[in-house]
């Protein structure tokens, strides 16, 4: 962009320190002067949202390990006891538990305002793969974090989960035992995974920093899906999208803090107030809600080898999104067909994640099926064919034509 | 339209397979009770809870332990509201065991603020081996540890309406849920059949009825009003912070919705001048 201003250091300090560590003039250049597309709607500040969750999941994160024991036979009671002893250790924990579930919701967002705008496309492919694996990335984390209370659901999620790699023919069994450092899910299971829930945090801040740069490699994408052309299409990115994404993470604030506060156990499940005991089966084991379609996808396939084969291509499966989508337009704005079968896509998965609630039998495993196979052939026949036949509607010849003609978005 | 029929076909596979899932036979849904701690402002009644702490010392303490609550919990702001005093008091009723001393001994001494209540049984097997191989349930987290699935669309109108009170709800619902078993229902050997209990046959003895308790504050001496009692005792001990969250949280709202107000208006007074550039005849910055 060539209205693109660049930082002048003013100060003779600042001067110096510009030729030994430019720091702040790439700050500057990435959240000051960074051109947005100046028509980015309220689904473009998730990005931000996300960030906000990650940096209150690790705050929160920290302070709770230090009151924490990773101990089969402690670690109820120390959470217990920082709900009950620790100074506004209640307030930790809900908005950690709480947390994770915004994070997912955030997370949600932005990949559904990735599918819905195209945002995956040439040339941001490698933008969106690295969100891909920055997703895989936090499943892997919020499972071990949901783990380490070391309740019923905990114990079990984690039998349940780790058992999924005894359906890899050969190598199954003994990767399983090297999961667990023993022959079933015990102290040496809960020790790794505090370890690793501690750690993954920061491999994900490090890929995200990966993500952002990639997003400003290419820029972002926006609502029409047409480039920015001229200066008349963008916008500094301070104070425009700055503003735009601290109000909206304070409307995001408000219903995180309506659960945290009013209904801190709401997406919990009261099995996990009941301590792990490896004896007694509860009567049916759920995960996290965040993870239900998967876990119905799972489900809704008979063979263990195959379900596993499914639930771990219904997430690898969006990596290959760019490639799969054969359009040459973006936004589902100018897609109409597109349109319509994404957002059946998105009903489909919220009725996995209801399915994936319920006890698999009868009505509810042929619901699961018929929406696996449409979440499946959404992407293998649906997009591949789509872009070939699918008649677009006329693309703007510019942002600002698009924003000054009146047009939706 | 074409997109009218993909959806109308779509939604009618998954009806066809909806109207196949059966319904579910479960345990009878736990009536909802009116408590004082339900919703944003509710708090616990502390004459409530001092009835509530009653019935447990009197009743469910023979059986059930509550290891993760002390004493000193019952002095604290948002419990029961006794005295430290009456709290101390109340400790040394209890005999705790302590030690080694000196001489390698274990040894019992009266409880103080700092113990923790002492379960009734010294371990587990102890207590199976007392009541018939059954273990009943610690207590300290009960109420947290209990609900019911109401299911759809109710589990979605609780997210708006603030219920959390399930956990309390069931165990009002088990306290008076003994009635004889319906025709036809085998009552394993040690049983008894409690309508709200999820398999329909519970270990436990029916615990309570009617004047077992005496209450001083006039209050009726029902299983209706025990049971409501010592849920809301039972909620306290499982989330003594109750109080406290709540009045935080309302500081909280109240902070974030004008944070939020304030931020939405700056965004709209930065934003002014590219959705109105008529009226300053220029483009902003990029």
């Amino acid at each position: 962009m060539s209205g693109h201003s660049t930082y002048q250091p003013q100060s003779p300090f600042m001067q110096w320190m510009e030729r030994r560590l430019p720091i702040v003039s790439l700050v500057y250049s990435s959240f000051i002067a960074y051109p947005t597309p100046r028509n980015l709607n309220y689904w473009w500040t998730f990005g931000g949202i996300l960030s906000f969750m990650l940096g209150v999941q690790i705050v929160t994160g920290i302070v709770l390990a230090m009151h924490y024991t990773p101990h089969v036979d402690y670690a109820f009671n120390s959470v217990e006891s920082i709900m009950r002893d620790v100074n506004y250790g209640w307030l930790l924990r809900y908005l950690h538990a709480n947390g994770a579930a915004f994070f997912f919701v955030a997370v949600y967002a932005h990949i559904a305002r990735g599918m819905y705008y195209g945002s995956y496309k040439e040339p941001r492919e490698v933008l969106w793969i690295l969100g891909v694996i920055l997703f895989l990335l936090m499943v892997v984390t919020g499972f071990m974090g949901y783990v380490l209370p070391w309740g019923q659901m905990s114990f079990w999620a984690a039998t349940v989960i780790t058992n999924l790699f005894s359906a890899l023919p050969g190598v199954g069994e003994p990767i399983v035992t090297w999961l667990w450092g023993g022959y079933a899910v015990g102290n040496p299971t809960l020790n790794r995974f505090y370890s690793l829930h501690y750690l993954l945090p920061f491999v994900i801040a490090g890929v995200v920093m990966l993500h952002i740069w990639a997003l400003h490699m290419v820029g972002q994408n926006n609502p029409t899906g047409v480039e920015p052309k001229t200066d008349k299409d963008i916008l500094a990115f301070t104070p425009y999208a700055t503003a735009k994404d601290a109000f909206f993470v304070g409307v995001f604030c408000l219903f995180y803090a309506w659960f945290v506060f009013y209904l801190p156990n709401y997406l919990g499940h009261s099995d996990n107030y009941i301590m792990a005991n490896p004896g007694q089966t509860p009567t049916h084991i759920v995960p996290e809600w965040y993870y239900l379609p998967f876990y119905a996808i799972l489900r809704a396939i008979p063979s263990k080898l195959l379900g596993v084969t499914a639930l771990a291509s219904s997430i690898i499966i969006l990596a290959f999104l760019p490639w799969l989508d054969t359009s040459r337009v973006r936004s589902a704005n100018y897609r109409p067909l597109y349109r319509q079968f994404l957002l059946i896509f998105f009903a489909a998965v919220i009725g996995l994640g209801y399915l994936g609630s319920q006890e698999p039998s009868g009505g509810y495993v042929i619901a699961a099926r018929i929406l696996t196979v449409y979440y499946f052939g959404f992407f293998l026949v649906i997009l591949p064919l789509l872009g070939l036949f699918e008649k677009t509607k006329p693309l703007p010849n510019s942002i600002s034509e698009a924003v000054l003609s009146g047009g939706r978005t | 339209m074409i997109s009218r029929r993909i959806i109308t076909a779509f939604a009618l596979a998954v009806s066809l397979a909806a109207t196949a899932m059966q319904t579910a036979a479960a345990e009878d849904a736990p009536p909802r009770q009116k408590w004082s701690f339900a919703g944003p402002f509710g708090i616990y009644d502390q004459a409530q809870l001092q009835r509530g702490f009653k019935i447990y010392k009197e009743v469910c303490s023979t059986c059930h332990s509550i290891k993760l609550l002390a004493f000193r919990n019952l002095a604290e702001p948002g419990g029961p509201g006794f005295t430290e005093a009456q709290a101390t008091a109340i400790a040394s009723e209890f005999q705790v065991t302590d030690g080694p001393n000196d001489q390698g001994q274990m040894f019992q001494r009266p409880g103080t603020l700092a113990d923790h209540f002492p379960p009734p049984f010294p371990n587990d097997q102890a207590a199976r081996a007392a009541l018939g191989g059954k273990l009943p349930p610690d207590m300290s987290v009960l109420a947290k540890a209990r609900g019911y699935e109401w299911g759809f669309p109710q589990f979605i109108i609780d997210a708006f309406i603030d219920y959390q009170e399930d956990g309390p709800d069931y165990i009002h619902a088990i306290l008076n849920g003994y009635t004889a078993p319906p025709a036809g229902f085998a009552l394993p050997p040690g049983g008894q059949y409690n309508k709200y209990f999820p398999t329909g046959a519970i270990g436990m003895p029916k615990p309570l009825s009617d004047g077992q308790v005496e209450y001083t504050d006039g209050t009726p001496t029902t299983v209706d009003q025990y049971g409501r009692d010592v849920a809301a005792f039972l909620m306290w001990a499982a989330e003594p912070t109750l109080d406290a969250r709540k009045r935080l949280g309302f500081q909280v709202m109240i902070f974030l919705i004008v944070l939020t107000g304030l931020l939405y208006f700056t965004k709209k007074k930065v934003w002014h001048d590219v959705h109105h550039p008529e009226l300053t005849g220029s483009q902003p910055p990029a």
